[in-house]
């Protein structure tokens, strides 16, 4: 059985009377410790399908199913705890809260948990050093480079040890060196820790870290 | 858990300005709200401090205060007689028959005021314990010597030891200044009855006030005085007589404090609402994140609440800040009661600064709310779109 299962799924965007389809009738599946990247051109609805699995919007027809639990049931508050305990999010502009330390920002998704100080402090070191930012952690966002940065977010997306980690084109933002020790990190997170990655990009030379492609392209998912 | 109450106070200090003018503004307003209670405050405490709960004040039937009052010699030698009365050390009762007056005085700058000249007799000390001389001495009986209430010496013309006042139609030596526990006493004048009688309203005294043997027996001395046929007085006790002569003006001062601060944080709360708009709208992303990693809608509601609260602490307490410096200043108002001119001490007091801090909280969770509500409410693609 899949880890995630996707059947049937449509999104429409209603604007005013004219209702926008961005994809009719998808499947998907994706095994635990698969590494799937998913391609398209822009707008052709990789994020909208990326934050349908994270349960951060509702589809418009269709079911999401994640470890046996489907997403698209849950109210916007089991959504809440689900996310919290199962899924890992990297965003292109890594969306770290430039207030807090690289530590503090690591730890946000633990403060959902009933873990204790102690017990925080060794996952989000574990973290940074998964990462390799273990010497950054009293380090705030601005004192850190692109890469750096976008590490810190990834240690933020696997301190949980999520089931599924999304990523939103990690590496957009990032120069070509940068973007390079990213995808290794992700490749890493996959081949040794068995991590689930669905990773939405349209750079090729990212896609090929992945064990699988698939292209979303006017509405149709094809592998 | 909930979001690290440090991602608001961080974010409360990267945008000083807008924190500071939206701080300032309710630091006004507390401000304001202090000054006018420490007012009131100052104003009743002058009064309630001017009567004893040990004594008792006695008017003529009807009189609400002592300038309509009138009492015979007879009356107050009938009154010094009473069993209730209590006996000073030398085994005399502890009466003080008191002549009152108000006379116009010349106060620079501001014209004429009425003051209270206050009769009394040489053991007038003993009755009214809380009065003692602070500069020069007591007045030599037989003489047209005078004391002086120190809170308004330098306040009138002549009021220095040594200068001569003039009224009813006499002039008056000023031999000393007295101190009264920062009462309404300390601006009267105080001179001799057997020579203010002559010089104003004759052999009438307006006020006796003696010393109860058991201050417990309040109600029975009221019903004994009431009931005795001969006198025709009003019994009062002397700390409910003047506190009650507070009530009115305190009232206002009160209403007034509430209602000019209460308009004026309408604005202030306006400014937090402007304020929190910004920073929610400026940190949709953020918000966004939050919610992405699974924090509540109502944590996030709580965050930007809570940070509001902050901006509104930090102008709580530069209001107080603002306020500290008024504790002391002594100003002068008319009783409305006496007719007569009573200075007073602002009192900035610790529970008037608490009320002070909570009523800038108050204006922070009412003008934080509706930030922190739409923030709770984004949309999280919504907002993750804005990055």
């Amino acid at each position: 059985m899949a880890l995630l299962e996707i059947r049937s799924l449509s999104k429409v965007y209603q604007r005013d009377s004219q209702a926008i389809p961005v994809f009719e009738d998808i499947d998907l599946d994706i095994d635990t410790g698969e590494f799937l990247v998913l391609m398209g051109p822009s707008g052709s609805g990789k994020t909208t399908l990326l934050n349908l699995i994270a349960g951060l919007d509702e589809p418009t027809t269709g079911t999401i199913t994640v470890g046996g639990e489907e997403v698209t049931a849950m109210s916007r508050r089991q959504l809440a705890a689900w996310r919290s305990d199962h899924v890992g999010f990297i965003f292109q502009l890594y969306n770290l809260l430039p207030v807090l330390t690289a530590y503090q920002n690591v730890e946000l998704p633990l403060l959902l948990t009933h873990l204790s100080k102690k017990e925080r402090r060794e996952h989000v070191m574990t973290a940074l050093e998964v990462v390799g930012l273990s010497d950054r952690a009293d380090h705030f966002p601005r004192q850190l480079s692109g890469g750096q940065e976008q590490r810190v977010a990834i240690g933020r997306a696997i301190v949980s040890d999520p089931t599924l980690i999304l990523a939103d084109e990690p590496t957009g933002d990032l120069d070509a060196k940068s973007a390079d020790e990213i995808l290794t990190l992700m490749q890493r997170l996959n081949r040794e820790f068995s991590k689930t990655i669905l990773l939405v990009t349209h750079d090729q030379r990212a896609a090929e870290r992945g064990e699988a492609i698939m292209h979303l392209d006017k509405g149709v998912l094809t592998r | 858990m909930k979001i690290p109450l440090i991602y608001n106070i961080r974010s409360v200090r990267q945008r000083p300005v807008s924190t500071l003018t939206t701080a300032l503004g309710m630091a006004l307003v507390v401000l304001v709200f202090v000054a006018m209670m420490a007012l009131s405050r100052g104003f009743r405490a002058a009064l309630t401090g001017t009567g004893s709960t040990e004594n008792v004040l006695v008017v003529r039937t009807g009189a609400d205060s002592e300038l309509v009052s009138g009492i015979s010699r007879e009356t107050a030698q009938i009154l010094a007689g009473m069993p209730f009365v209590a006996d000073g050390p030398d085994g005399r009762p502890l009466v003080s028959p008191e002549v009152y007056v108000l006379v116009s005085l010349d106060r620079p700058g501001v014209g004429e005021a009425l003051v209270v000249a206050r009769g009394m007799n040489p053991d007038v000390f003993q009755v009214r314990q809380n009065v003692e001389i602070v500069a020069g001495r007591m007045i030599n009986p037989g003489t047209s010597e005078i004391i002086i209430g120190k809170s308004i010496v330098g306040r009138f013309a002549n009021t220095q030891i040594g200068d001569v006042l003039s009224f009813g139609n006499r002039d008056w030596t000023v031999v000393g200044h007295f101190a009264a526990a920062g009462s309404a006493f300390e601006s009267e004048i105080w001179g001799e009855n057997e020579q203010f009688m002559p010089a104003f309203r004759g052999e009438v005294f307006q006020s006796v006030t003696f010393r109860m043997r058991d201050p417990a027996a309040f109600e029975s001395v009221r019903q004994a005085l009431a009931d005795d046929p001969r006198l025709q007085v009003d019994a009062h006790r002397e700390y409910d007589f003047y506190a009650n002569q507070s009530y009115l003006l305190t009232q206002i001062l009160n209403f007034a404090a509430v209602f000019i601060a209460g308009i004026m944080a309408i604005g202030a709360v306006f400014g937090a609402v402007n304020t929190m708009y910004a920073a929610v709208g400026a940190r949709a992303p953020e918000i966004a994140v939050l919610l992405t990693l699974g924090f509540r809608p109502f944590s996030v509601l709580s965050s930007f609440l809570f940070e509001a609260v902050v901006i509104a602490f930090i102008g709580g307490i530069l209001g107080c800040l603002f306020a500290l410096p008024l504790n002391g200043i002594v100003t002068s108002t008319t009783n409305w009661v006496s007719m007569s001119e009573v200075a007073f001490a602002f009192r900035v007091t610790p529970d008037l600064l608490l009320r002070g801090v909570f009523f800038a909280l108050l204006m922070g969770l009412i003008g934080g709310f509706f930030p922190a509500r739409r923030a709770a409410r984004q949309p999280v693609v919504q907002a993750a779109r804005q990055v």
